[in-house]
């Protein structure tokens, strides 16, 4: 059995299989003001928000397993006001703005408007860009969204006296079992490791933003789960080689954190803010997708994994932990822990690229993170990693080579492009033609961006991910 | 002002508002799933349902031969089998359904029934019905003057091929039913469309039942744009057939994926044209054009036709000759979508126009703005237009928009260029179908003053409701707090159309003002005899006191119009709406990325209801339109299986897409004679004011080297890249 707090009422839970996610959970229970759009993530008409912190954070109920909530405070949009009562904010300027017609997208967004409220990082113009951030995970087919967009710019940053301050209560250890279905959240490595060797046949969970496609779309059902959510490895450490971040912390909270420029412009296009307060690194790897975008910014900063077992840690080389298609150099028994990244040296030029059909919000087509370092004009030593154009992310080993020693300048840079040696598929996504075109452009592209500051951060409005805001005088 | 919301508003923001998925399963309620066919062409040779039959909880496995009435539904000619006959037509077309306890049960069930099949190649494309001969229905041919004089007049012909995709409708509610069978034999269906009278006939004519004996119930939808006009009846009729069979209720509901995979969508067009051009004006324009129809007709006819009525878009055309065809192949079949045909015949005619503009180096918006219809000319079709506003528009707008300032400031240098183009839109309102144009209301009055409003008319969020409100407590005289507006069913209005072809404020207001009218005049007269000024529900009170019937059924059929189909002529419309767009795109030529920097509007919606209500219906088409041209692109693999099943994959327009600089004017002063309240419909014409930024793009890309532009739709960083690619002579034309 474990509890939760839905709508401010305490829940206890039993006899629910693991396999549950909390919208259906919710809906079973009567709890309908919660939308189901898609089950995959995408729409955000699931959208509910979980307490952590002092702060509200939107996330997918599509995704999450129900045990995953455990401990915690969620509200739906049933809870933000009561029948007869004055409408939340959230609620009320959805209203006045008509920003629902069909209604159906609208508990969503209200969801996100929600916590937008609550975020303290919103005010001013400067953050006008979080906006479209803060709503690219809720679709809308009706409004064409500026109403609501004027909905949220009402109610961002405003911290309502909504009754909702507080804090978020702690995260337990659980151990959990429905039929023959169990779910274990240890909270110390120590008690992980004799569970890793009891289930061996167990599936590891974190943010379950990948798993939980598994349960919605492919119909699994994990007999065992073990979730990392609760172990003490989601922190960001300072040291001296370099910075350290915790598997297990959330993308949102390593984006606002921001330890690099380049892994921040990284973040600033991967999925939606909801996906991003669930989803972490460590499962970003281990999935081991192709076009998984931490990892070419990572491989380009010449990152390594820690990865730990009850035998102890062991570091790889990211270049070397993926092996093959979605096969990653991860033993049974161990879990990846952290990551560590070198401190770029300062006289380093840093970009992170990537380009999908839909700007925000969207898989990748091609991405790519490039770090070259010179010395007096000349390459030393180049880093350039991509997704998107192999089986696995892979570097452009043969253009680094032909790089190294020379002068960084026109002519070696479409040297270095026509050295790029990938046969990428043609998909859905992007046709072989299309990622081939844009490997290279992407390259150009740093060249340019680079020229003036080493690591250039992303402008509002800027135009395509190469950051180019105005003529340059550089014919295409 | 404050605008008006929406009149659901409260409901939509608190969770409260209730859609079919969200009623409570009734006691004993099943779930209905279909087991569906694995080929997109074949014949179904033997099927086992014993597998699924012997799981516990499963209660019944249906077939065709299973069906008591009629298997063959369709909403103009029944020529689709609810569940198949032994040819299979499209991948997942339904074979049988499984009835069971739970929707994951029904599911794994239908998994379960073993199917022979001996499989055919299947014609996916325009191009493979073509070369195969084959089609659904008849051509339509619209012809004036002399096509071949014309273009050998012209000082320029221009020849193309214009291509463009499907869209799914990707409502955020998908296709879901209840049904609940009665007391005596008769069945009540909870159910998410646009045509509660189509669903209503067709489960009467699967159960074998008279008309009466089923009532269809509308709660409200989770957006529709056409896909919930005919084919929210598939599920209905399974979730009914399942109750008859059961004895108790039965629901459906679709998962994303099923709902992409198994329902129509916009149809994908081509169109070859020859365009002729004097004086940079069009001057003739002969156009053979082709949709992709999916396996049945279903609404591909009509949807021909009005692609068809619409390809002459805003300009006046001499000579013309318009052949359409409607191409049969092994997809789901293609349906009504917002626009129903017409944004892929202006495609048409706008690509010509683009492409005459730039071979020889004009602004395309000046060829548009010369070839505007004038006042009193006659469409391709005959009718004579009356009260044309496009000039107005184009003056209005060309000022608030600073287009001409801005397009010759577009940046056409370096690796980010802009381009700025011009729309203007005409669109036909009416049923092309003449009859259609009818609607019922039946208003409520009771003997406290308070009311029930009920029209034939669906809501799906488009605001119907809420004009119905307005247009009910101005006729009646009432404050809008006492009018209840009703949920659609065909039990309070019988014989309905579907809620389409933008006419449900004209024709459902129309008849919700007939109806008030009966009301207050019978009201009058006991006022009369009233002393002082009564309110209106001491009024009520002294009818029914005086034995005065305070109900009232409403009653509208649109005057004057109809078409004869074998002539090509006729006066199919009641009345046209304008529009026009200016947008401006800034173009990445490194990725082919660009944004949408500025969008400009002005839209003729007559004297509006509710200006709210309506500047939303043209934000929410023209990011619709947006979607559709630039990025929405639905893939199949070559065995007919759809790859684009969800929005993983499909992406429709996210918030990042809009414009930040984003007008949307009404035109002022613009009352129409003779439609509700001076207004005019709203649902569909905006939506085309997107193709204004295929032409900013194609300004963009021009830049990049001489001759016209090959820009694929949808125009995703892809095309755009290629395109630029082309012109700049790196890639051969196609
Ligand atoms: C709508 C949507 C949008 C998305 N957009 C993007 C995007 O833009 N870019 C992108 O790259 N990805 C994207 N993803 C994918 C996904 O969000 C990421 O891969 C995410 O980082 C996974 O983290 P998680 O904690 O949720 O992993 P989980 O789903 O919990 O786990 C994923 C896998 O990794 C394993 N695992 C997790 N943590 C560990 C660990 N510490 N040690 C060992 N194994 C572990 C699990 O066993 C599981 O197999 C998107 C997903 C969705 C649903
Ligand atoms: S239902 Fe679409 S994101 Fe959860
Ligand atoms: S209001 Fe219909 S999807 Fe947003």
């Amino acid at each position: 059995m474990f509890s939760l707090t839905l709508n401010g009422t305490r829940r206890h839970i039993r006899d629910v299989s693991p396999n549950t996610t909390l919208l259906d959970w919710l809906r079973e229970r009567g709890h309908v003001g919660t939308k189901e759009g898609c089950a995959e993530g995408d729409c955000g008409a699931c959208t509910v928000a979980i307490r952590e912190g002092e702060s509200w954070k939107a996330i997918n109920s599509c995704l999450v397993p129900l045990p995953a909530m455990a401990d915690r405070e969620v509200l739906s949009v049933e809870g933000l006001s009561e029948p007869g009562k004055p409408l939340h904010p959230a609620q009320q300027a959805m209203v006045e703005t008509l920003g629902s017609q069909c209604g159906y997208c609208t508990p969503g967004f209200v969801m996100s408007i929600f916590e937008a409220g609550h975020r303290p990082d919103l005010k001013g113009p400067e953050n006008a860009w979080k906006l479209d951030d803060q709503l690219c995970g809720n679709l809308c087919r009706c409004t064409g969204y500026r109403p609501i967009r004027q909905a949220l710019e009402q109610v961002a940053g405003t911290h309502p006296a909504d009754g909702f301050q507080g804090q978020s209560p702690p995260i337990e250890a659980l151990s959990y079992q429905a039929g023959e279905e169990r779910f274990f959240r240890p909270a110390t490595l120590e008690a992980l490791w004799p569970l890793l060797e009891h289930h061996p046949k167990a599936t590891l969970v974190c943010g379950a933003t990948d798993l939980g496609l598994d349960i919605t779309q492919k119909g699994v059902r994990f007999p065992t789960l073990i979730s990392l959510e609760a172990l003490p490895i989601g922190g960001l450490e300072r040291r001296e080689t370099g910075w350290r971040i915790g598997a297990t912390m959330s993308l949102a909270d390593l984006e606002s954190a921001a330890p690099l420029p380049i892994l921040t412009r990284m973040l600033r296009y991967f999925a939606s803010r909801q996906i991003k307060h669930r989803a972490t690194l460590g499962g970003n790897l281990c999935t081991a997708s192709p076009i998984g975008d931490s990892a070419p910014v990572l491989m380009a900063l010449g990152a390594s994994v820690v990865l730990a077992s009850k035998a102890g840690e062991r570091s790889v080389l990211l270049d070397d932990f993926f092996l093959d298609y979605r096969k990653i150099d991860l033993r049974p028994g161990e879990i990846l822990a952290y990551i560590d990244i070198p401190h770029p040296k300062p006289n380093t030029l840093r970009g992170a690229y990537k380009v999908s059909k839909r700007r925000e919000m969207d898989i990748s087509a091609v991405s790519a993170a490039f770090v070259v370092e010179l010395s007096a004009g000349i390459v030393s030593s180049a880093r350039l990693a991509y997704g998107g154009m192999a089986a696995t992310t892979k570097r452009a080993s043969a253009t680094e080579a032909m790089l190294i020693g020379k002068p960084w300048n026109d002519e070696n840079l479409e040297l270095a492009i026509a050295a790029l040696d990938f046969t990428p598929m043609s998909d859905h996504r992007g046709s072989a033609w299309y990622r081939t075109q844009v490997a290279g452009n992407l390259l150009r592209g740093f060249y340019a961006e680079t020229r003036d500051t080493p690591v250039p951060e992303l402008q509002e409005g800027h135009i395509g991910t190469v950051q180019v805001s105005g003529p340059v005088e550089t014919q295409p | 002002m404050k605008p008006t919301p929406h009149e659901s508003a409260n409901l939509h923001v608190t969770g409260r508002a209730v859609y079919v998925d969200d009623a409570p399963s009734p006691h004993g309620c099943l779930w209905v799933h279909p087991v569906t066919s694995p080929v997109a062409r074949g014949t179904l040779r033997y099927a086992d349902a014993s597998a699924a039959r012997a799981l516990p909880g499963v209660h019944a496995v249906l077939f065709d031969h299973d069906i008591p009435g009629d298997g063959l539904i369709g909403p103009i000619v029944h020529d689709e089998p609810l569940l198949s006959r032994g040819p299979l037509h499209f991948f997942g077309q339904p074979i049988a359904i499984v009835v069971a306890e739970t929707r994951e049960l029904a599911e794994q069930a239908a998994a379960l029934v073993t199917l022979e099949i001996d499989e055919q190649p299947p014609i996916l494309t325009i191009d493979g019905a073509i070369e195969a001969q084959d089609f659904l229905g008849t051509p339509h041919v619209i012809a004036r003057g002399d096509i071949e004089k014309g273009l050998e007049g012209a000082e320029h012909v221009v020849h193309g091929e214009m291509r463009c995709g499907g869209q799914d409708h990707f409502y955020l509610e998908t296709q879901a039913a209840l049904v609940t069978p009665l007391e005596d034999s008769g069945f009540h269906i909870l159910s998410s469309t646009q045509h509660p009278t189509e669903i209503q006939k067709m489960a009467a004519l699967v159960l074998g039942l008279p008309a009466n004996r089923v009532v269809c119930e509308v709660p409200r939808m989770g957006g529709g744009f056409g896909g919930k006009e005919s084919q929210a009846t598939q599920p209905a009729c399974w979730a009914a057939l399942g109750a008859w069979a059961t004895g108790r209720p039965c629901r459906v509901r679709f998962s994303r994926h099923q709902d992409m995979a198994w329902t129509g969508k916009r149809h994908p067009f081509m169109g070859r044209y020859s365009a002729g051009f004097t004086d940079g004006k069009l001057v003739a324009l002969k156009t053979d054009i082709y949709c992709n129809g999916g396996w049945s007709q279903d609404l591909s006819i009509p949807i021909l036709d009005r692609a068809m009525f619409h390809t002459d878009n805003a300009y006046f055309i001499q000579d013309l000759h318009f052949q359409g065809h409607a191409c049969r192949t092994n997809l789901p079949s293609n349906t009504a979508f917002r626009g129903f045909g017409g944004p892929q015949g202006v495609l048409v005619v706008e690509d010509a126009i683009n492409r005459f503009a730039e071979s020889q180096g004009l602004d395309a918006a000046q060829v548009r703005a010369d070839s505007f219809y004038q006042e009193q000319q006659p469409t391709p079709y005959g009718q004579v237009l009356e009260g044309v506003r496009l000039r107005r528009i184009w003056k209005e707008l060309r000022e608030s928009s600073g287009y001409p300032e801005r397009r010759s400031a577009e940046q056409g240098q370096g690796w980010v260029r802009s381009g700025i183009g011009f729309q203007p839109v005409k669109f036909g309102i009416s049923f092309t179908a003449s009859l259609l144009n009818q609607a019922g209301a039946l208003v409520l009055v009771y003997a406290d003053g308070s009311v029930q409003l009920n029209h034939g008319g669906t809501e799906m969020g488009q605001g119907l409701h809420s004009k119905m409100l307005k247009i009910c407590a101005i006729e009646l005289g009432v404050p809008q707090s006492k009018i209840r507006v009703m949920r659609t069913a065909t039990d309070k209005v019988p014989n309905t159309s579907a809620t389409a072809a933008s006419s449900g404020t004209d024709l459902n207001g129309a008849a919700v003002k007939n109806a008030c009218h009966q009301i207050r005049e019978r009201m009058a007269k006991i006022r009369a005899t009233m002393p002082g000024a009564p309110s209106f529900a001491q009024v009520a009170l002294q009818c029914w006191i005086n034995q005065v019937s305070l109900a009232a059924s409403g009653f509208y059929a649109t005057p004057g119009i109809g078409y004869d189909r074998e002539a090509g002529r006729g006066t199919p419309f009641f009345y046209f709406a304008y529009g026009a767009s200016v947008c401006e795109v800034n173009v990445n030529a490194l990725t082919g990325e660009y944004r949408l920097v500025r969008a400009d509007i002005l839209h003729d919606v007559g004297d509006s209801i509710l200006p709210g209500v309506d500047k939303g219906q043209v934000e929410g088409g023209f990011v619709q339109g947006l979607g559709w041209l630039t990025q929405e692109e639905l893939i199949n693999r070559p065995n007919g299986s759809a790859v684009t099943l969800g929005p993983s994959t499909y992406k429709i327009p996210s918030i990042g897409d809009i414009p930040r600089d984003f007008t949307v004017k009404l035109l002022d002063k613009a009352p129409q004679h003779g439609v509700i309240h001076g207004s005019k419909a709203v649902g569909e014409p905006p939506f085309m004011l997107a193709i204004a930024v295929l032409t900013a793009l194609r300004h963009a890309i021009s830049s990049f080297g001489p001759g016209p532009v090959e820009l694929a739709v949808p125009a995703t960083p892809e095309a755009v890249l290629r395109a630029i690619t082309i012109q700049k002579g790196e890639l051969p034309r196609a």
